[in-house]
């Protein structure tokens, strides 16, 4: 069957199987941040955002995405680059499998919530497992980057 | 593996009835248990045209369309505010945001799964099944049938007045319960107390010897006494078994707990316990 | 020191954080074959007849291998330096099936879809056996799940596996019978832990394809590319040096990828076809048939005096190595050794152990590797010496732990304690939890305690005398730096740490080291990154190459200035004269050697360790119960860490949280369970609940640096300490809030409650 939707702000065309999963679609559409791992809906790193929502790529027809708009990683490298910058700065990003599904979804945070607290940012990152960090790491560079992006507001304000 | 044969994103609900009465057809919802089975699908049957994906509310009722997300429900200010937080409470701790904007009201009702913390929330309230063909049916009534072909439509809850409190115990804090408990007080006295995650599906607790009878009207001190009497009771009464998660003893003994606290919670009685 | 000590980022970050294309399953080419495993249903079963043919027939279908279609000489999975002490046990596909997962037949196709459709349609008729499932039953069972005549153990490791033994040993000094008759005061309790996964993100992965010599190529998502190397080279019978194996970006490892769990499948595949071809593990595979830790019991007995002193330490491990060795007669040890050197002075000390075939999964290693299991088992039972006495369990470890400049006594890598901050450590996490003001506990009032516990840890830097770390470091003609290794970076960024070494040793900038690794064929050997090695070992090497370097730039620099050597000095930016004004750039002398030169701007080194001086950790947490449903909340974890200098704090730190973070998964969620026929119920992250972020609570690190006198920087490691703390601290706070005293990890809510009940 053919499929047609937005790809990272692209329209795309494509043929697909009916039962083909948006991840491996995307996957085979070159966008390899898409990352399995596992096959039961728990782990969270194949994150991707449908119509500005995180959604699990992995229980998603590629069917389901037409006339839809989908963005991964890949269609986000400024902002990845930035907040990556904090991700770093904290050596939490540690293997990276887990990373395009979480930074996805911390976008995905942002947009839903201003100024999140820590528990409000464990609650609605909880889908997204990492085995490396212990996940400290991950929240410190969240907090660290809501106080920079709250900076850059006040700054804008200011001028 | 999941194999489709044929994906048919439907025109109508007619067009869904119609293709859902192969036994090789299935319904989507948001497909997250779904696709980890085996399962060989003749035709999927995507409802996601047919704009039941919102909550609406009117007078008399909330009317959540069987495609919304568990997300969008968890969200809802309307239903936040009319089940004092008992909804989210029940959302909240499945899995994960991106799974909970998959996975529909739909789905999780549909399957009567016996981990669900939705159905066990939704018995807790005067709420009803749309099905296309058959109607609207109580959720109890809902609940105890077996899966057939019809088509569900949407979830209805009738406002009436209630005081609800949902409590589940997890072994970790986003998987399947051990217990879920869910209790609603009406404030014309009706008192629905619903257990689920036994483990097996989600069911009401008759209040036979009358113990929670004129419940609202009680003092504190009273209602803690009745509580805890009533836990008692639901603990000898409601059936539990084990799985991997936990015993039937165990369980047998949440039941009282939770129950006890869940009355306590929606009868605005003070202290966790 | 400019970049040692300092929070660099890892090398790597940019590529990792905007998901960039840099793992196994990302790079395969897309023709590859793809290539699946049929496994046994049974957990124990002899193949009677198995046909393939339908399934070749459908389409796209390009192989299908059987037992018949291997080679017969039996090989180890295990990733070990040669000869390795884990036995020969196994074939590629084997007649004989030992777990429920076991391989059965192999087939590769040109479809997911094709490969699935002839998986289903193999026929297989099994000859059913009956399964040693329990392993307090294996030894000498009538049940032989070992009994072909080929098994091998190179290296005698008290194994037999005509009586389902893989390894057995005992140690001693001293009457441990005796002293502890003698004791005031004794203990004996036998404490049980499970087949925990790894889990980590990436499951195990590797893509095969031959190169225009004819070669094996294999890329790996392995922690032991050159252990691979031989493993391939010995199972297909061809030789190591036919194999090439290249690691990319990994995610993830915790010793997991220690074993060779995937690579051999689709080697065989291109062996036998041409062709490339892939096998990516799913979560279920990685589940149900990998290489988790070892099942252990420890029986641990403690002896101690009237004021206090520990006076005996006798344990016994049963470890449960499942269908095959990998790490079998290795992982024990650490169960005795490491627990027995976190105190002093004690007189007298047994260890002895038997490691069990059994029909379940076969284990490896994991993070901790054997001390994890007997640490938890030690530091309880010393709680449990301490409540025996009425005594703080903080103060009876303060009085008896390991310090610095005194002897080892039961711990095998070192006979003396060469850097140790034990003491400070313990003093601070105490500090930390506020240990004085809540020991034992506090009612909140409402239902709920709060209890504190508390635990010692420790673990070793790399095999003493056994692991070799290598490093090659070369100057470009553009006068940067080219540091290649043979350690696997997993993630940990040990790319970034051995650069953070090269650059301080070169006195150059960070960022004109090119870190580079790992290929088989051009990297230098390194046994790999496990054993808590790489730091440690790899980072002498490091240091040496760089100084070699040094060396040799100032040679071509004196020679481009007329001078010998020994009259000029080398600062990094230039090489100049002691006593003059000569000079040349760094830049000038890089060209120099592309030009006319005979001086090689390359060094390689080589490092290993007599000893392996242990990193220490202390460790106090503070938990909530609740008395009416059993639930266990970390409210607070305190640790506080001695790997000598932390060559980057920030990846010290993150590798601290997350080791604790699985450790407290291991002591809170992590239940691995088997059905009666031996099949493993824990086989998606549905079932197997690693901690989400909600579930960790607060953990909070610190450092206690030691300087380690062997270790170029004085650095010791972090990797596998880290996880050992949990279960002990956990289980002792337990206690202390309600006593109860769990002695099978993990402490589930249904167990804490069961023994709130059966007291009351």
């Amino acid at each position: 069957m053919e499929i047609k939707f937005w790809l990272n702000g692209k329209k795309i065309q494509a043929e697909t199987e009916p039962d083909t999963l948006l991840l491996d679609f995307l996957r085979e559409h070159g966008c390899c941040s898409v990352k399995r791992g596992c096959e039961t809906a728990n782990s969270g790193l194949c994150t991707v955002l449908m119509e500005d929502r995180p959604v699990l790529s992995c229980s998603m027809l590629a069917a389901r995405a037409d006339g839809k708009k989908i963005v991964t990683l890949e269609g986000m490298q400024k902002e990845a680059e930035e907040f990556g910058e904090f991700l770093a700065n904290e050596g939490a990003e540690q293997c990276g499998f887990c990373n395009p599904g979480f930074i996805m979804n911390v976008f995905a945070m942002l947009k839903e919530l201003s100024d999140p607290t820590e528990e409000e940012i464990n609650e609605y990152l909880a889908g997204n497992l990492c085995r490396c960090s212990g996940f400290m790491g991950q929240t410190r560079s969240i907090l660290k980057f809501l106080e920079y992006k709250k900076a850059e507001k006040e700054e804008a304000k200011g001028q | 593996m999941l194999k489709i044969k044929e994906y048919v994103k439907v025109k109508d609900l007619e067009e869904a009835y119609q293709l859902n009465q192969k036994r090789t057809s299935c319904v989507l919802g948001g497909m997250v248990w779904l696709k980890m089975g085996n399962r060989n699908v003749g035709t999927a049957i995507d409802l996601s045209g047919l704009h039941l994906d919102t909550i609406e509310e009117t007078e008399e009722e909330f009317r959540i369309g069987a495609m919304t997300s568990l997300r969008d429900l968890e969200t809802d200010a309307r239903i936040h505010a009319w089940t004092g937080g008992a909804v989210k409470e029940s959302l909240k701790h499945i899995v994960g945001v991106q799974f909970r904007n998959c996975a529909t009201v739909g789905g999780s009702i549909f399957g009567r799964f016996g981990f669900s913390d939705v159905l066990t929330m939704f018995l807790a309230m005067d709420s009803y099944v749309e099905l296309y063909k058959g109607g609207i049916l109580p959720m109890e009534e809902f609940a105890r049938q077996k899966r057939g072909r019809d088509i569900l439509v949407r979830i209805i809850i009738k406002k009436v007045p209630v005081k609800t409190a949902y409590i589940s115990q997890r072994n970790s804090k986003t998987d399947f319960p051990v217990l879920t408990c869910a209790v609603g007080i009406e404030a014309q006295g009706k008192v629905r107390v619903a257990v689920g995650a036994r483990p097996a599906k989600a069911v009401l607790v008759k209040d036979e010897k009358g113990i929670l009878r004129g419940f609202s009207q009680m003092d504190d001190q009273q209602k803690a006494a009745a509580a805890e009497a009533f836990g008692e009771y639901a603990a000898q009464t409601v059936v539990t078994g084990s799985n991997m998660r936990a015993s039937a003893q165990y369980r047998t003994h949440l039941v009282k707990v939770l129950v006890k606290r869940a009355l306590k919670q929606a009868g605005g009685v003070d202290s966790g316990n | 020191m400019k970049y040692v000590n300092q929070p660099m980022q890892k090398k790597d970050a940019k590529a990792l954080v905007t998901g960039q294309p840099v793992y196994t399953d990302d790079l395969a080419p897309k023709d590859c074959l793809i290539v699946k495993v049929l496994r046994s249903p049974h957990a124990h079963a002899l193949i009677e007849e198995i046909n393939t043919d339908a399934a070749m027939k459908v389409p796209g279908i390009v192989c299908v291998l059987t037992y018949k279609d291997v080679p017969q000489e039996r090989f180890t999975f295990a990733g070990q330096t040669y000869p390795e002490l884990s036995p020969y046990d196994r074939l590629i596909l084997d007649r004989r099936l030992r777990f429920v997962g076991d391989a059965v037949a192999i087939v590769a196709g040109e479809t997911e879809k094709a490969v699935d459709k002839a998986l289903k349609i193999i026929k297989v008729k099994y000859q059913v056996l009956e399964a040693v499932l329990d392993f307090h039953q294996a030894k000498d069972n009538t049940v032989v799940i070992h009994p072909e005549d080929n098994w091998l153990a190179q290296v005698p490791v008290g194994g037999d596996n005509k009586r389902n033994l893989c390894a057995s040993r005992s140690e001693s000094k001293g009457d441990v019978d005796q002293v502890l008759k003698e004791c005031r005061y004794t203990v004996e309790r036998t404490y049980h832990t499970k087949a925990n996964q790894q889990a980590m993100m990436e499951t195990f992965r590797a893509y095969t394809y031959l190169d225009h010599f004819g070669r094996l190529n294999v890329v790996a998502s392995t922690q032991v590319p050159f252990h691979v190397r031989r493993i391939l080279g010995r199972a297909l019978g061809i030789g190591a040096s036919n194999v090439r194996v290249i690691k990319p970006r990994i995610g993830g490892g915790f010793g997991a990828k220690q074993t060779s769990v995937a690579e051999v499948y689709p080697a065989i595949v291109t062996l036998k076809t041409k062709r490339p071809a892939k096998m990516v593990f799913s979560r279920y595979e990685s589940q149900i048939c990998s290489s988790p830790r070892h099942e252990m019991e420890v029986t641990v007995r403690l002896g101690a005096d009237e004021e206090g002193h520990l006076k005996a330490i006798d344990i016994y491990t049963l470890s449960n190595t499942g269908a095959f060795g990998e790490h079998g007669p290795t992982t024990v040890g650490l169960s005795g050794h490491k627990p027995l050197g976190l105190y002093r002075d004690y007189e007298a000390y047994r260890f002895s152990y038997d490691v069990v075939y059994t029909n379940r999964m076969s284990a490896g290693a994991y993070r901790g590797y054997g001390a994890t299991q007997g640490i938890f088992a030690v530091e309880s039972a010393i709680d449990e010496l301490a409540e025996l006495m009425h005594m703080d369990p903080v103060k009876f470890r303060e009085m008896n732990l390991t310090k610095e400049g005194g002897k080892f006594i039961g711990y095998d890598g070192s006979t003396w304690v060469t850097s140790c901050t034990l003491d400070q450590c313990l003093e601070r996490a105490k500090e930390m939890i506020g240990w004085d003001e809540k020991y034992p506990a506090r009612d909140l009032g409402n239902g709920k305690v709060r209890g504190v516990g508390a635990a010692l840890a420790m673990q070793g830097s790399a095999i003493a005398g056994v692991d070799v770390g290598g490093a090659s470091v070369k100057l470009g003609e553009d006068a940067s730096y080219t540091l290649s290794l043979g350690a696997t970076d997993m993630g940990t960024g040990c790319d970034t740490i051995l650069s953070q070494m090269a650059a301080d040793v070169l006195e150059t900038d960070f960022d004109n080291i090119i870190a580079w690794g790992v290929d088989t064929d051009v990297s230098p050997y390194d046994s790999g990154s496990y054993a808590s090695a790489t730091t440690y070992v790899t980072g002498m090497a490091v240091a040496r190459a760089c100084q070699d370097l040094r060396e040799k730039i100032k040679e071509l620099g004196a020679s481009m200035l007329e001078l010998s050597p020994e009259e000029v000095e080398f600062d990094g930016r230039e090489v100049y004269q002691l006593d003059g004004e000569k000079k040349v750039s760094l830049e000038a002398i890089a060209v120099k050697g592309t030009c006319g030169n005979n001086t090689s701007l390359q060094a390689s080194a080589t490092a290993s360790s007599k000893i392996s001086p242990p990193p220490f950790m202390a460790a106090a947490v503070e938990v909530e119960v609740d008395k009416e449903t059993g639930s266990v909340e970390i409210i607070d974890y305190a640790a506080v860490v001695d790997c000598g200098t932390p060559i980057n704090p920030n990846l010290a730190r993150v590798q601290t949280e997350g080791g604790l973070a699985q450790g407290i998964g291991m002591a809170l969620y992590e239940d691995i369970q088997y059905n009666a026929k031996g099949q493993m119920r824990n086989n998606s992250f549905m079932q197997y609940k690693i901690p989400t972020r909600q579930d960790v609570g607060k953990i909070r690190v610190e450092f206690a640096p030691s300087y380690e006198e062997s270790h170029p920087f004085g650095a010791k490691s972090i990797g596998e300490i880290v996880i050992n703390t949990p279960c002990p601290a956990i289980a002792n706070a337990v206690y202390n809030a309600v006593g109860v005293r769990i002695r099978e990890m993990p402490i589930t809510p249904e167990k804490v409650l069961m023994g709130i009940m059966g007291d009351h």
